[in-house]
């Protein structure tokens, strides 16, 4: 994909759109893939000094999807080295 | 909203819930035509003075009374499918807003485009403006736009909650760890009643939701309407 790609993709962001790999009710799943996605997608590319701001994408799907009291517990669980995901 | 004595479903506000209606009222003619058949048959039987005490078998009349039977419970399913596919259809939502149940209130977070983020409880009876619904009303209520598609996210801090709009008819329930999403386009603008509909302790009855539906395009206007 290119960068002109995902930067219209994210400016052209309404909300996030239907995932096919989450087709159901259930979308535990999709806030926490997306959650996952954005921060190896940022700690990826800062390790290889590329533009952050590709990841912007899964930001925007996560902060749409996970309730922010999930997000803020995340956050504290990395500052704290607790988070259970692989980043 | 509901009405006093009501018997039947709340008009409807959204296609899905106009689609339950209607099969509703076919599905419920049906039951009651097989009853008032079933009970003309009994009280026949009961009382006329024709008997035979003789009779062994009635194969025809047996196989006429399980086959019309399982055709017409066909004849429900299918529309019943029909409409359970209907309410999982892929589509595209516009917004995605967060309802949170705690006890005993709710969260709504807009997140799309920037974080706010409120609580929802009920008008305690001693707050109620004249005209207001006792039990239903509250302090601040959800709003959301008609004729586009809106996605919520429903999830829980504490218990089980259920999270219920029955014009819109919505009913998802509200589960600790776990995102749950019901999708609804809104036909119609007003402001439209629903409450907890799953026990989750002493308030459990004191948790309304109201949704007020608005026209899109004031809407995307921006959250100058909770202010």
């Amino acid at each position: 994909m290119a960068e002109e790609d995902i930067e219209t993709k994210i400016k052209n962001y309404k909300t996030a759109p239907f995932d096919s790999r989450f087709p159901n009710q259930n979308q535990t799943n999709n806030c926490w893939q997306n959650y996952l996605d954005f921060h190896r997608c940022q700690k990826a590319m800062t390790a290889k000094g590329g533009n952050v701001s590709v990841c912007e994408w899964y930001q925007r799907v996560y902060q749409s999807l996970c309730p922010t009291s999930w997000v803020t517990d995340w956050d504290e669980q990395r500052a704290e080295g607790t988070f259970p995901g692989k980043i | 909203m509901a009405h006093p004595v009501q018997l039947g479903l709340q008009d409807a506000t959204s296609p899905v819930m106009e689609e339950l209606i209607t099969f509703h009222d076919q599905a419920l003619m049906a039951m009651f035509l097989i009853s008032f058949l079933i009970l003309y048959a009994l009280s026949s039987t009961l009382t006329t003075k024709l008997t035979n005490t003789n009779i062994t078998d009635a194969q025809e009349m047996e196989t006429i009374w399980t086959i019309l039977p399982a055709v017409i419970l066909i004849l429900i399913a299918l529309p019943s499918l029909r409409i359970l596919y209907m309410t999982d259809e892929i589509n595209n939502p516009s917004f995605t807003i967060k309802s949170i149940g705690h006890q005993w209130y709710w969260t709504y977070e807009y997140t799309d485009y920037g974080g706010l983020i409120f609580n929802s409880y009920m008008l305690p009876p001693l707050f109620l403006n004249p005209g207001d619904l006792r039990l239903l009303e509250v302090d601040n209520r959800v709003v959301l736009p008609i004729e586009a598609p809106v996605r919520m996210m429903i999830t829980s801090q504490d218990v089980l909650h259920s999270w219920t709009i029955p014009t819109l008819g919505l009913k998802t329930d509200a589960v600790p760890g776990r995102l749950n999403q019901t999708v609804f386009t809104a036909t119609r603008p007003g402001v439209y009643y629903g409450q907890c509909s799953e026990i989750c302790g002493a308030n459990h009855s004191f948790m309304p939701i109201v949704a007020e539906l608005i026209p899109l395009k004031i809407f995307e206007m921006g959250p100058v309407f909770t202010l």
